[in-house]
């Protein structure tokens, strides 16, 4: 090489390196500023902790759809979901579909017509390897240290990888303004509501849970469904699972979906 | 020089350009602090006034990631008092007066924070 190509390499990614490190330290120092001494964060006092959050639906327990409503009516009110009816744009957290649908690993044309024919309650599984959050790749999606599969909306840039990697359609894009097909008067005041171009899913309750309360629609279905820790063998939902037969939503691919079936 | 003219003008024209936000706004009035409407029966904000105004956005951004993220939902202040982090029902609940306070300092400073598409004000949808 060139003498002097080489001395100008050298200088100029010495001058890069000063330049950035400069920049960082610089902005490191913005950083703690901004931090007012003395602060601390913590949970709140009345906060539901565990290790591995789960549910345990029991679908024998459902007599029809109309079961379900009160469940998803409590579940779109406490969080601002819109109905758009007619649509294949509507939004949904907790929704219902068929069998064949929500558990396609296990098709049989002689399947009992009381499995076959029933609804089945849907929502986000919470994965322990969830492929959405494999693929965002702003960290808008995240997996928290409770099990719980979070978003944070402010950084969705609503590429929706997430929607293509989740198996369980568990996710729905923003193509309007949601706040278009809400009632003028909030559902919940108390809870924002989402924008046009995110994505949003079902959050387990995280925002309840923190307050001590069970999940909206773990509260409206009256003891149907359980939600506790799947890492305590004393807990509810465990005691469901050693007692009874489970299933869960497409296992073979791995991702060890957070909410379990009784059929 | 080549075309010594040319260039000359050209970049009196540019310097002319470049500096003429400063000509224009040359003996105008000073900047004034807008006169927002302070919350009527809280005294206290989370933290001190001077941090709050210069500070308010960074440390809206680590309520937001330690709420989200972490599930550390209460901000214990340099005071010791512990507040619920929420934007929507803390700091609103005192801030009351959207359009007197948040969007009155905001406009005057040319900034135009998109908080209120998802996050609800007191007055409502807008
Ligand atoms: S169900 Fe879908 S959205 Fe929910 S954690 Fe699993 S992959 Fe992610
Ligand atoms: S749409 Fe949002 S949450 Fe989904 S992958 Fe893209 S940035 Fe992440
Ligand atoms: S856990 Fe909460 S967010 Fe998820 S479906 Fe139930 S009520 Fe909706």
């Amino acid at each position: 090489m060139n003498k002097s190509r080489r001395s100008f390499l050298k200088v100029a990614g010495l001058s890069a390196f000063a330049l950035s490190s400069g920049v960082a330290a610089l902005s490191s120092t913005a950083q703690a500023a901004a931090t007012m001494p003395g602060s601390s964060y913590k949970m709140g006092a009345a906060a539901l902790k565990a290790k591995r959050w789960a549910m345990v639906i029991d679908t024998r327990a459902f007599k029809g759809p109309e079961d379900y409503q009160p469940l998803i009516d409590a579940c779109h009110k406490a969080h601002n979901v819109p109905t758009i009816k007619g649509s294949n744009q509507n939004i949904k957290w907790f929704w219902l579909d068929k069998f064949d649908h929500a558990f396609p690993d296990d098709i049989n044309a002689y399947q009992a017509a009381g499995i076959k024919e029933r609804m089945f309650p849907l929502l986000c599984n919470h994965c322990t390897n969830p492929p959405c959050v494999r693929v965002c790749p702003t960290q808008a999606t995240y997996q928290m240290h409770d099990g719980i599969v979070a978003m944070d909306y402010h950084r969705c840039i609503g590429c929706r990888f997430c929607m293509a990697g989740c198996p369980y359609g568990a996710r729905s894009f923003n193509f309007m303004d949601p706040r278009k097909h809400l009632p003028k008067e909030m559902p919940n005041p108390t809870f924002p509501t989402r924008m046009i171009g995110v994505v949003e899913k079902c959050t387990f309750c995280a925002e309840r849970l923190a307050v001590g309360q069970m999940p909206a629609c773990v509260e409206a279905a009256g003891g149907r469904i359980l939600f506790g820790d799947l890492d305590d063998p004393n807990s509810d939902v465990r005691h469901a699972l050693a007692e009874n037969y489970s299933i869960r939503r497409k296992p073979n691919l791995g991702t060890q979906p957070g909410v379990y079936y009784l059929i | 020089m080549y075309n010594a003219k040319a260039v000359i003008v050209g970049a009196v024209i540019f310097a002319v350009l470049f500096s003429s936000p400063f000509w224009l706004n040359f003996g105008k009035d000073d900047y004034k602090r807008p006169d927002v409407v302070l919350p009527k029966n809280e005294k206290e904000c989370v933290e001190p006034v001077e941090y709050m105004r210069a500070e308010h956005m960074a440390l809206l951004n680590q309520w937001r990631d330690q709420a989200l993220r972490n599930e550390k939902r209460v901000y214990v202040s340099s005071t010791g008092k512990e507040w619920t982090i929420s934007l929507q029902n803390t700091c609103l609940k005192c801030h009351n007066d959207y359009a007197n306070f948040c969007e009155k300092c905001h406009i005057a400073n040319s900034v135009y924070p998109y908080c209120w598409t998802c996050h609800i004000t007191p007055e409502g949808k807008k």
